[in-house]
């Protein structure tokens, strides 16, 4: 634990990716191996499920603390975090010696099915056995989420250093439901059995916005252009008579789309291919909304099925025949993918094939680009031909040309503190439109700021506070921010009755008066 | 009288027992805390005829008065930082009459030269703080609680998870981080306010690791203070200053100094930064520094309390920090606490740096 507790600190101390690499590296060389195991698992966003609610730790902690409740609850409003928070409230001198990782996080483990009175005697003790920092980094692991600047992809590249191991293959190894508890390093990192592995996803290839330029440096007929779907990433896997979903966050959800159980016999064994959930009915594609429902519920009945029945379109071949072919050029993938899909396509096989598109001029693909909304795709994607299949982000040979997004000028309502690294800023905030004489909420915006002008907003917020709701401000209305975003569709849920998707702060209208503004109904006009 | 109206609304804003009967003797008005018997104002924000000084720090000694009463060691740090000024300095303790009222100076540990005011006029008598905090730094002359029935206190840290760790492992880990970039022929850039924080950094540093290099701002003012204070010896570092001679030693600077040319020209460098803000997590990624130290020149939330205690006093003001937050806490321990606005930065994660 002191070790962990240590790396964590020294990767929070700096922004630089080489020092963070080193950093990893030395601890996955240096640390047991069933420690480096778990700091693995915990960096790649795997943690034990949660022994006691945070609500019960609050209570400890103010407890502990001798503070009342609301004192609490305002100190972790400031603190922006919960594990934090508590690190520093219950701080005694440390007694005893800590843990290490592993051992800490199997007796994390055995906690969740016991009484409560026990999980609180173990935890105080715990909070007193270990010092500021470690104690932070305990309750990090109790409560989850590491947001310490560190990707996957920079965790794989320093594993990749201290075990030798290619990071790509490394980057394959990690993939998919695994968990300490079941597997060792040994097994899934140096020296994995390929029959454990049937259900193993590859990483996704991820494309980079489009850059400025591209189209002056570029010929067109290099270029394999195609729409970029509005659904839902994935990766169907067909291995050994079984099938298996995985969506782009590593998770399974082969569960949630029933519908796809048939494709474990029409495709042939050995195939794996990347494509995009889409909702699918009577020949046209669905709204995005209607994918969302399908995710939300836990369980799958008929009657959604059949009303929101899904496909997946088609973009790539990863793993045909039991080979990888990842390697091959784009071009050569698609020739296999494009037999593969006529010899299965039939009625009611739930696939589609994402259609290439041919264009003598740059000047046709930007006006294809425009049917985007018409099209329910949120813009082109560019593949080079010759392109392999990447792991992870790579600028180069995939890119996305997404949509211009919409924009609106909204009126800043509320604030509240950020989180992370923006901890005791106000840098989450709340936007709103007119309808008639009153300002409506439309959207929540995190991002699109500089820090300076992050620093500027959180001045005024603090100045300018009308009320206050637990970690939220109301405040004054007087800065216009032009807000961007991707979709709109209608919305009973949201008081606006429009629901935009990713909006964020695109500027600054300092230009801009609160009369100024747009209403709910400029809003309304942009609705397909 | 005031012990039944703890009992009864221990929750609710309460007139102090003065205002109740007419007049307080300190009043906070548009341009500072405000004795109308003696016509002085304490630490005001805008310039008046007659101004108490608690200390040097800029928000609190403001230019544009003319006269300033201030702590004897206070007196050169101002004019170093105001120029020519009328000015006169008194010694801890000692008594000086406006009008009847009795002022006089009392240790708050801030840095040095800083000073609580105490106020006494027909028997009752009120503190204000200035800043304060109650950890002994070895440069300032230590805090000294005063009796009183008012305390005008500051609250820049006034929340519980500000508890400072002791003085002594704060520099000791300055000093190991030292050695061990000296070992890495890397140098070491210790930044802090120009003003208390620098020349404690300084007065703990061991000279036996290194040379010790300063920036304009923190030489000046170390300057300032050595005619009170022994402190190693410092060099300023000019357009003369090669990178070859500041490797492996240590620069003392302010934080304004970040990106800047300046601290390109020095090299090889690891960043610390010692501040109580870098008891947050979030404060310390953001500043982005490679160390940092959780090192105030303000009291804690623990100090605070037993500073509060100490007084004996029966009603607090709370002026810059989390004032709200902290007279609420208050009110529910007994107190009549109440918050007043001021001009006093509460220095915070982000203005550090603007100093």
């Amino acid at each position: 634990m002191r070790r962990f507790a240590a790396l964590i600190e020294q990767l929070d101390s700096t922004n630089k990716t080489n020092q963070k690499v080193a950093a990893l590296a030395n601890y996955f060389k240096e640390a047991p191996k069933e420690d480096a195991l778990w700091a693995v698992a915990l960096l790649s966003h795997r943690r034990p499920s949660r022994p006691v609610t945070t609500t019960l730790m609050r209570q400890w902690a103010a407890e502990v603390a001798q503070l009342p409740e609301w004192l609490f609850e305002e100190s972790y409003h400031i603190v922006g975090d919960l594990a934090e928070t508590i690190a520093l409230l219950v701080q005694q001198d440390a007694v005893g010696s800590p843990p290490s990782l592993s051992q800490c996080i199997e007796e994390i483990i055995a906690l969740k099915p016991q009484e409560e009175e026990e999980k609180k005697a173990y935890i105080l003790n715990r909070w007193q056995s270990l010092d500021n920092f470690e104690r932070f980094v305990f309750n990090k692991i109790l409560t989850g989420g590491f947001r310490i600047g560190v990707s996957q992809k920079l965790m794989t590249r320093a594993l990749s250093k201290a075990v030798n191991i290619e990071e790509n293959i490394l980057a394959h190894r990690l993939m998919g439901q695994w968990s300490p508890a079941t597997t060792t390093f040994e097994e899934l990192i140096l020296d994995p059995k390929p029959e454990d592995q049937i259900s193993q996803p590859y990483p996704f290839f991820l494309a980079y916005a489009l850059e400025e330029g591209f189209q002056e440096k570029e010929a067109v007929e290099n270029w394999h252009i195609e729409h970029k779907w509005d659904g839902m990433r994935a990766q169907l896997i067909i291995r050994e008579d079984k099938h298996f979903l995985w969506s782009r966050g590593e998770e399974l959800i082969t569960d949630k789309f029933p519908e796809l159980d048939c494709l474990a016999e029409i495709l042939p064994n050995g195939t794996v291919v990347d494509g995009e959930l889409l909702p699918y009915k009577e020949g046209h594609i669905g709204d995005f909304n209607a994918l969302q429902k399908r995710i939300g519920r836990k369980t799958v009945s008929s009657k959604l099925q059949k009303d929101i029945p899904i496909v997946i379109m088609l973009y790539d071949l990863l793993e045909w025949e039991g080979k990888d072919v990842r390697p091959l050029p784009l071009a050569k993938r698609q020739e296999l993918l494009t037999a593969l899909y006529k010899k299965t396509k039939g009625e009611g096989v739930p696939l589609l094939l994402s259609e290439v598109l041919h264009f003598s001029s740059w000047k046709e693909v930007a006006k294809e680009r425009e049917r985007a909304q018409e099209m329910r795709s949120e813009g082109l994607m560019l593949k080079h031909k010759d392109s392999p299949y990447a792991v992870g982000r790579k600028k180069g040979t995939w890119w996305k040309w997404k949509s211009d997004p919409k924009t609106i000028d909204a009126v800043l309502t509320y604030a509240m503190r950020g989180h992370g690294r923006r901890t005791n800023l106000y840098t989450d905030y709340t936007f709103a439109l007119w309808q008639d004489e009153e300002l409506v909420t439309f959207a929540k915006a995190y991002s699109g700021l500089t820090d300076a002008e992050i620093k500027q907003v959180d001045q005024f917020v603090k100045k300018n506070t009308t009320d206050r709701f637990g970690p939220v401000r109301q405040i004054k209305p007087e800065l216009v921010f032009e807000i961007a975003f991707e979709g709109i569709a209608a919305s009973p849920r949201h008081k606006s009755g429009v629901a935009v998707r990713f909006p964020r702060i695109l500027r600054w209208r300092h230009d801009k008066k609160i009369a100024d503004a747009n209403s709910l109904d400029d809003l309304k006009q942009l609705l397909p | 009288m005031a012990v039944i109206n703890r009992l009864i609304f221990p929750f609710s804003y309460l007139p102090l027992e003065k205002e109740k009967l007419g007049m307080p003797l300190l009043e906070f008005t548009s341009k500072g805390i405000y004795c109308k018997q003696a016509d002085v104002y304490l630490d005001p924000w805008r310039g008046v005829d007659k101004a108490i000084i608690s200390h040097g720090h800029s928000d609190h000694a403001r230019w544009g008065s003319k006269h300033y009463i201030t702590h004897e060691v206070n007196v050169p740090i101002i004019q170093h930082r105001l120029g020519k000024i009328s000015v006169t300095g008194k010694k801890y303790g000692e008594t000086f009459s406006l009008n009847g009222v009795q002022f006089s100076f009392h240790p708050a540990g801030h840095v040095p030269g800083s000073a609580q005011i105490r106020v006494e006029y027909k028997g009752e008598i009120w503190v204000f703080t200035g800043d304060y905090k109650t950890q002994i730094d070895g440069i300032s002359t230590p805090f000294e609680p005063v009796k009183c029935d008012t305390f005008i206190t500051e609250c820049t840290f006034g929340l519980p998870v500000f508890q400072w760790e002791k003085p002594k492992n704060v520099h000791d880990s300055i000093n190991q981080w030292w050695a061990k970039n000296q070992t890495e022929k890397t140098s070491s850039l210790l930044m802090g306010y120009s003003l208390g924080k620098i020349q404690r950094l300084l007065k703990h540093l061991d000279p036996s690791i290194g040379k010790i290099y300063t920036h304009g701002a923190t030489e000046h003012m170390t300057q300032v203070l050595r005619q009170f204070i022994d402190f190693p010896e410092t060099e300023l570092i000019t357009r003369d200053t090669t990178k070859k001679e500041v490797e492996g030693n240590l620069v003392l600077a302010p934080p304004a100094v970040l990106g800047s040319a300046w601290v390109k020209k020095l090299g090889r460098l690891s960043k610390g930064y010692a501040s109580g803000w870098m008891a947050f997590r979030g404060a310390r990624r953001r500043r982005a520094v490679d160390r940092a130290f959780v090192l105030s020149d303000h009291a804690d939330w623990k100090g605070l309390l037993s500073a509060i205690k100490a007084t004996g006093c029966e009603n607090v003001i709370t002026t810059h920090g989390y004032t709200d937050l902290f007279a609420k806490y208050l009110r529910e321990q007994g107190w009549n606490a109440r918050t007043e606005k001021t001009q006093y930065e509460a220095e915070t994660p982000e203005t550090v740096a603007a100093e």
